[in-house]
C-alpha cells in the first residue's frame, strides 16, 4: 500500500500556484482560441473536427494539470490552503485574486476537470445535433473555467463572479444543443438560478460589509465572531436561498428536471456532475465556517427540507418508473438527483464533522455515478431515439441484457451504485451523512434530527425500489426475436469516456479513505473556526 | 484698476474652466465656418468638432488633482461658483467622452441626412453645458448649465428635416422638459427666498436656521428642485418622453441623450441633494428610494414588453432599458441619505460603465440601422453570420448591461450599487433591484441569443442581396472599437472606474 500521507511528488510552491491559476485561466484562453480559425497544420479533416479536437486537447491539458496539482498537494496537511495566490485586484471593493486549494476543494477540482474532459471526448465522437461545434467547444470551456474558479477562489465576490460565469454557457448549451422544450427549459434554468444568486450576492455583501473583508480564509478563521447573530441569520437566509436553488433543495428544485430533460447529454452530465456541487460546496465553504450562528438557526429547517427532498425525489421517480406513466428516464435521473442532493444537505445540516465529510463524499460520488447514468441514458437515446421508459420497455421489458449485454451491465452498475450498494461510492457518503444527522452538533435538537434520519433511511429504501424497477423494465425482458433491429453495444469511445467513472466509483467505494483522508482534516478545521 | 473694482471682480482661473469653454468656443467657430465652407467640404466641420472635443478632454488632465475652484466670492474666498473637484472632473470626462463618441457616430449621418453646421454647433453647445453642470456650485449656474445642455438637445432631436416623427418627438421632449424646468425654477426661487443665497454650500448651512414660518417653503423648494433633475435623469414618473423621443431623434442623438443627458440629470441631482440639502436627507432620501425602485421596475417591465418585430423596437428597447438603468443609478444617491456621501462614488462608477457599454450598443445599432433602417430587434438575428466581430461585441455590451459574466465590469458595477444599498441598510431596495436584474436579463439575453441564431434565409429580392455586406464607415468602426476596448480593459482591471466608488469625490 502506498503511503498517501506523503506528497507523491515534490513540486515547488510557485509551480503549484501557476497550476491552480492555469486551471482557471487556461480554459478561457482555450475558449477564445476555439473561436479563431485553426492554425495551419492543425486543420484536421474538417473545421468541425479540428475544433472538437481542440476541445479534447484543452480539457485534457486541464485534467493533466489537475492531476499534477493533486500529486503535488501536500497530503500531510490537507487542512492547509495550498498553492495560494493572493493578489490585489480591485482595491475599491476590497476584492483580491485569492486562489487556493485544500482537501475540500481538491477532489471537486479533479472531478470537474475529469468530467469536462470526458464530455469533450464523448462529443468528439458524438457531437450533439445543433449549430456549429465551434461555439459548443468555446462554451464548454467557459463553463469549465467558471466551475473550476468556483472551487478555487477564496474571495466572496470572486466566488459570486465564478458562480455567475457558468450561467450563460449552460444556458446556451441547453438552448442551442438541447432536445424538446429546450428554450423554455433554458430560460427556466437561467432566470431561476440568477434570481437565487442575486439574493446570494446580497448575503455575501452583507457579510463582507459587516466583517470588513471578503476574504474567505480570514472570515472562516474568524468563525463569525465579528458578525452579530442577527446579521448572520439574514446572511445565511440570503446565501442559503441562492445556494439552495443551485443545489437544488426541495422546493426550489423545479428548474432541474426540465433543464436535465432538455439538455444535451454532456450538458446533463456537467449539470448534475459539477454544477450542482457548486451549491453544496458554497454551504460547506461559506455558510458553515463564516456564519456558524446563523447556520445553527437554520440547520433544522435545512435538514427538514433535505429529507423532504429525499422522499419527494424518490416518490417522483417511483411515479415515473411505473408502467404506463410515460416517464422519461432522463427526467427520472434528474429527480433522483434531487433525492441524492437531499442527503448531501442533510449531512451539512448536521453540522458535525461526520455529516459534512459524508456530504462531501456524497457530492463526489453523485458526480461520478450520476454523470455515468446521464452518459448511459444519452447513449440509450441515441440508440432508441427516445428515453421514454414505456416506449423502451414495451410490454415486457427492453431486454438490454440480451440485446446489448455490456450496455445493460453498465446501466445496472450505475443503478446499484446510485442506490448505495456497499462497496461502491454511493454508499459511504449517504451513510456518513445519516450518521452525522443521527448525532447532530451540540445545540441542535436531537429528536428532530433522529426523525430526519429515520425518514432519510426510508428514502434509501424508496431509492432502491425505483432503481430496481428501472433495471427490471429496461435491462430485463424476453429474449429478442430476430425481427427486432440490432442494437449496438458499447462503442470504443463510450468505453473510453465511461471506464474512468466506473473505476473511480469502485475505488471510492472500496477505499473511501482516499477521499475522507483529504476532506476530514479540512472539515475539522472549518468547523472549529480555523484552529486545526 | 481701482481698489474698489478689484474688490468686486472675481478672479478667473482659466485653466479650471478650460474644458467647457473650449467646447463652447469650438461650437461658435463651427457655426461661423459653416457659412463659408462649400457643401463638399462640410465634413471638415465634423472633424473640427471631434478635435475640439478631444482637446477638451485633454484639458481635463491638468485638473486631475481636483483642487481648483474659481468665480469665488471676493468676500468669502472659499465660496465658489465653479469647482473642478474630483467629481466634476470625472463627470466632465464622461460627458465630453460621450459627446466625442456621439460625434463619431454622427459623422456619416451628417454627410447624408442631417444639416452639418447646425448639428455640430448644437452638439458642442449641449456638451459644453453638460460639462459646465457638474462643476457648478450655485443654483443659478446650475440652472443655466442645465438649460445650455437641454435647449440644443431639443433642436437636435427635431433635426431630421421633413420627418414628422422627429419634429413631433422634439416638441414632446421640449414641452415636458420646459415644464420640468419651470417647476425647478420655482423650487430654486423658494430655496433662495428661504435662505437668501444661491451657493450650494451656503444653502446647506443656512437651511439649518431657516425661520420657522419659512420651513414649509424651504421643504417645497427642495422637493421642486429635485423634480427638474429627476426629469433629466428620466426617472419614473418623469420618463414618458423617453421612448418616443429616442425613436424620433437621429440615432446618435438618442445615444447622446441616453448617456450625456442622464449624466446631466444625476450629477445635478447629486449636487443639490448631497451638497445643498444634506439636512433634508429625511425628505429626499425616501423620495429617491421610491423613485429608484419605481424607475427600474417601470423601465424593465416596459422593455420586457417590447415586441421584437415591431419597427424601431431596438431603439425602444434601449430607451426603456436606459430608464431602468437610471433606476440603478439613483440607488447610491438614495443610499447617501442614509449613510453618508461616500456612496455617490458608486453612482459615478456605474455611470462610467454604463456610458461605455450603452454607447457601444448604440454604435452597433447605428451600424445595423444602415442596412436595416427599421431598426427592429428581429433585424439582429444572425448578425454573427454576417459580422462576427460586431455580433460578439454587441453580445458583450448587452451582457454588461445585464451585469453577467463575461461582462465583468457590468457585474462589478452592479455589485458596487448593491453594496451601497446593503451598506445603507436598504435591504428591500436591494431585493427590488435584484428582481429587476433578473427581469432585465430576460430581454438582454433574448437579444444576445438572437445575434447568434442562424439568419433567416431571407426571401429578399435579387437586387437586395448585392449590398448585403456594406463596408462599415470608419468612424463607426472606430466608435465600436473604442467602446469595446474600453469595456475589455475595464473588465480586466475594474479598479479603473471602481476606485471612484471607494473615496469621497468632493
Amino acid at each position: 500500500m502506498i503511503d498517501i500521507s506523503e506528497p507523491v511528488i515534490d513540486i515547488s510552491e510557485s509551480v503549484m500556484q501557476f497550476l491552480l491559476a492555469f486551471l482557471v485561466v487556461g480554459p478561457l484562453i482555450g475558449a477564445a482560441a476555439a473561436l479563431l480559425p485553426a492554425p495551419p497544420g492543425l486543420k484536421g479533416k474538417s473545421p468541425d473536427q479540428a475544433v472538437l479536437r481542440h476541445g479534447v486537447t484543452v480539457t485534457g491539458v486541464m485534467l493533466a494539470a489537475a492531476i499534477v496539482l493533486t500529486l503535488g498537494f501536500d497530503h500531510d496537511h490537507p487542512a492547509k490552503m495550498q498553492a495560494t495566490t493572493d493578489i490585489k485586484w480591485i482595491p475599491a471593493l476590497d476584492v483580491r485574486l485569492h486562489l487556493g486549494v485544500d482537501g475540500i476543494s481538491l477532489p471537486l477540482l479533479v472531478l470537474t476537470a475529469l468530467l469536462t474532459f470526458l464530455c469533450a471526448l464523448y462529443s468528439y465522437f458524438k457531437m450533439p445535433s445543433g449549430p456549429s461545434p465551434k461555439a459548443f467547444v468555446a462554451l464548454l470551456l467557459v463553463l469549465e473555467s467558471g466551475t473550476l474558479a468556483t472551487f478555487a477562489v477564496l474571495d466572496l465576490v470572486l466566488f459570486f463572479l465564478a458562480f455567475e460565469m457558468v450561467l450563460i454557457p449552460m444556458y446556451f448549451l441547453i438552448a442551442r444543443w438541447g432536445g424538446d422544450q429546450r428554450q423554455a427549459a433554458a430560460w427556466k434554468f437561467i432566470l431561476y438560478t440568477l434570481l437565487g444568486s442575486v439574493v446570494m450576492l446580497l448575503g455575501l455583501l452583507l457579510i463582507g460589509l459587516k466583517a470588513g473583508t471578503f476574504d474567505m480564509v480570514a472570515l472562516a478563521t474568524d468563525n463569525g465572531r465579528d458578525i452579530t447573530t442577527s446579521v448572520q441569520v439574514i446572511a445565511v437566509l440570503a446565501i442559503g436561498i441562492g445556494l439552495a436553488v443551485k443545489t437544488p433543495m426541495w422546493p426550489l428544485h423545479s428548474w432541474l428536471p426540465d433543464a436535465h430533460t432538455a439538455a444535451p447529454t454532456v450538458g446533463s452530465v456537467l449539470l448534475a456532475g459539477v454544477l450542482l456541487k457548486m451549491g453544496t460546496y458554497g454551504f460547506v465553504r461559506i455558510a458553515l465556517p463564516i456564519t456558524p450562528d446563523g447556520m445553527h438557526v437554520f440547520a433544522p429547517y435545512l435538514a427538514a427540507f433535505a429529507v423532504a427532498g429525499i422522499i419527494y425525489g424518490s416518490l417522483a421517480c417511483l411515479a415515473l418508473a411505473r408502467p404506463g406513466a410515460k416517464g422519461d428516464l432522463k427526467r427520472l435521473i434528474a429527480y433522483s438527483s434531487v433525492g441524492h442532493m437531499g442527503f448531501v444537505l442533510l449531512g451539512i445540516a448536521s453540522m458535525t464533522p461526520t455529516g459534512v465529510n459524508g456530504a462531501l463524499f456524497a457530492n463526489i460520488a453523485h458526480g461520478l455515478i450520476t454523470g455515468l447514468l446521464f452518459f448511459l441514458v444519452g447513449a440509450l437515446k441515441d440508440r432508441y431515439g427516445t428515453t421514454d421508459i414505456d416506449t423502451l420497455a414495451g410490454s415486457a421489458g427492453a431486454a438490454l441484457y440480451s440485446r446489448a449485454p455490456r450496455f445493460g451491465g453498465l446501466l445496472v452498475f450505475g443503478a446499484v451504485a446510485s442506490l448505495g450498494l456497499p462497496g461502491l461510492a454511493g454508499f459511504w457518503g449517504e451513510m456518513l451523512a445519516m450518521f452525522g444527522a443521527f448525532d447532530p452538533a451540540p445545540g441542535l435538537s436531537r429528536p428532530a434530527f433522529l426523525t430526519f434520519t429515520a425518514i432519510a433511511a426510508l428514502g434509501t429504501l424508496l431509492t432502491a425500489a425505483y432503481l430496481l424497477v428501472v433495471v427490471r423494465r429496461v435491462c430485463m425482458g424476453p429474449r429478442p426475436t430476430a425481427d427486432q433491429p440490432q442494437l449496438a453495444d458499447v462503442q470504443g469511445y463510450e468505453f473510453a469516456a465511461w471506464t474512468p467513472l466506473v473505476a473511480l466509483t469502485v475505488l471510492a467505494g472500496l477505499w473511501p479513505a482516499v477521499l475522507l483522508g483529504l476532506t476530514d482534516p479540512a472539515v475539522q478545521k472549518l468547523l472549529a473556526g480555523g484552529k486545526s | 484698476m481701482t481698489p474698489i473694482a478689484a474688490g468686486l471682480v472675481q478672479s478667473v482661473d482659466w485653466l479650471a474652466i478650460a474644458p467647457p469653454t473650449l467646447a463652447a468656443v469650438v461650437a461658435l467657430i463651427v457655426l461661423v465656418a459653416d457659412l463659408f465652407l462649400p457643401h463638399s467640404r462640410k465634413q471638415l466641420l465634423g472633424w473640427t468638432s471631434i478635435a475640439g472635443l478631444a482637446a477638451s478632454i485633454l484639458l481635463l488632465a491638468p485638473l486631475r488633482t481636483g483642487d481648483r475652484s474659481t468665480f469665488c466670492l471676493t468676500t468669502a474666498p472659499d465660496v465658489c461658483s465653479y469647482t473642478a473637484d474630483h467629481f466634476a472632473v470625472v463627470i466632465q470626462f464622461l460627458v465630453l467622452g460621450g459627446a466625442l463618441l456621439t460625434a463619431l457616430l454622427s459623422l456619416s449621418d451628417t454627410r447624408e441626412k442631417l444639416p452639418a453646421g447646425e448639428f455640430w454647433f448644437l452638439l458642442l453647445s449641449s456638451a459644453a453645458g453638460a460639462a459646465l453642470l457638474p462643476a457648478s456650485r450655485d443654483l443659478a449656474t446650475l440652472v443655466v448649465a442645465l438649460e445650455v445642455a437641454s435647449l440644443p438637445a431639443f433642436a437636435l432631436v427635431g433635426l431630421k428635416r421633413g420627418d414628422r416623427m422627429s419634429s413631433e418627438s422634439a416638441l414632446k421632449f421640449f414641452l415636458s422638459s420646459v415644464t420640468a424646468t419651470a417647476v425647478m425654477l420655482l423650487g430654486v426661487s423658494f430655496v433662495y427666498a428661504a435662505t437668501g443665497t444661491l451657493h450650494l454650500t451656503e444653502i446647506a448651512q443656512r437651511l439649518d436656521d431657516v425661520p420657522a414660518q419659512l420651513e414649509t417653503l424651504a421643504q417645497a423648494g427642495v422637493a421642486l428642485t429635485l423634480v427638474g433633475f429627476a426629469f433629466k435623469t428620466a426617472a419614473a414618473p418623469f420618463h414618458f418622453w423617453v421612448p418616443d423621443t429616442y425613436v424620433g431623434a437621429p440615432l446618435p442623438v438618442a445615444a447622446y441623450l441616453s448617456v450625456v443627458g442622464k449624466a446631466v440629470g444625476f450629477s445635478g441631482l447629486i449636487l443639490v441633494t448631497v451638497i445643498a440639502f444634506p439636512l433634508y436627507a429625511d425628505v429626499w432620501g425616501p423620495a429617491l428610494t421610491v423613485l429608484a425602485a419605481l424607475t427600474m421596475t417601470v423601465g424593465n417591465v416596459a422593455a420586457l414588453r417590447q415586441v421584437s418585430t415591431r419597427a424601431w423596437s431596438a431603439v425602444r428597447l434601449l430607451a426603456w432599458s436606459s430608464v431602468a438603468q437610471a433606476g440603478y443609478l439613483l440607488v447610491p444617491i438614495a443610499a447617501a441619505a442614509y449613510s453618508g456621501d461616500d456612496q455617490i462614488g458608486s453612482t459615478v462608477a456605474y455611470a462610467l460603465m454604463y456610458a461605455v457599454v450603452n454607447l457601444g450598443a448604440f454604435a452597433v445599432a447605428a451600424l445595423v440601422a444602415r442596412t436595416h433602417p427599421l431598426n427592429r430587434v428581429a433585424d439582429y438575428r444572425g448578425l454573427y453570420a454576417t459580422r462576427p466581430l460586431t455580433a460578439l461585441t454587441m453580445g458583450f455590451f448587452l451582457l454588461n448591461l445585464a451585469g453577467l459574466p463575461l461582462g465583468i465590469i457590468g457585474l462589478f458595477a452592479k455589485v458596487t450599487v448593491f453594496s451601497a444599498a446593503v451598506d445603507a441598510s436598504l435591504g428591500w431596495l436591494a431585493v427590488v433591484m435584484g428582481v429587476n436584474v433578473v427581469i432585465a436579463l430576460y430581454y438582454y439575453l433574448q437579444w444576445t441569443t438572437l445575434l447568434f441564431r442562424a439568419p433567416v434565409t431571407a426571401p429578399a429580392p435579387a437586387e437586395y442581396t448585392e449590398p448585403r455586406r456594406h463596408r462599415a464607415p470608419a468612424p463607426l468602426t472606430l466608435a465600436i472599437a473604442l467602446t469595446a476596448a474600453a469595456g475589455v480593459v475595464l473588465s480586466g482591471y475594474p479598479q479603473l472606474v471602481l476606485r471612484f466608488a471607494a473615496k469621497t469625490l468632493f
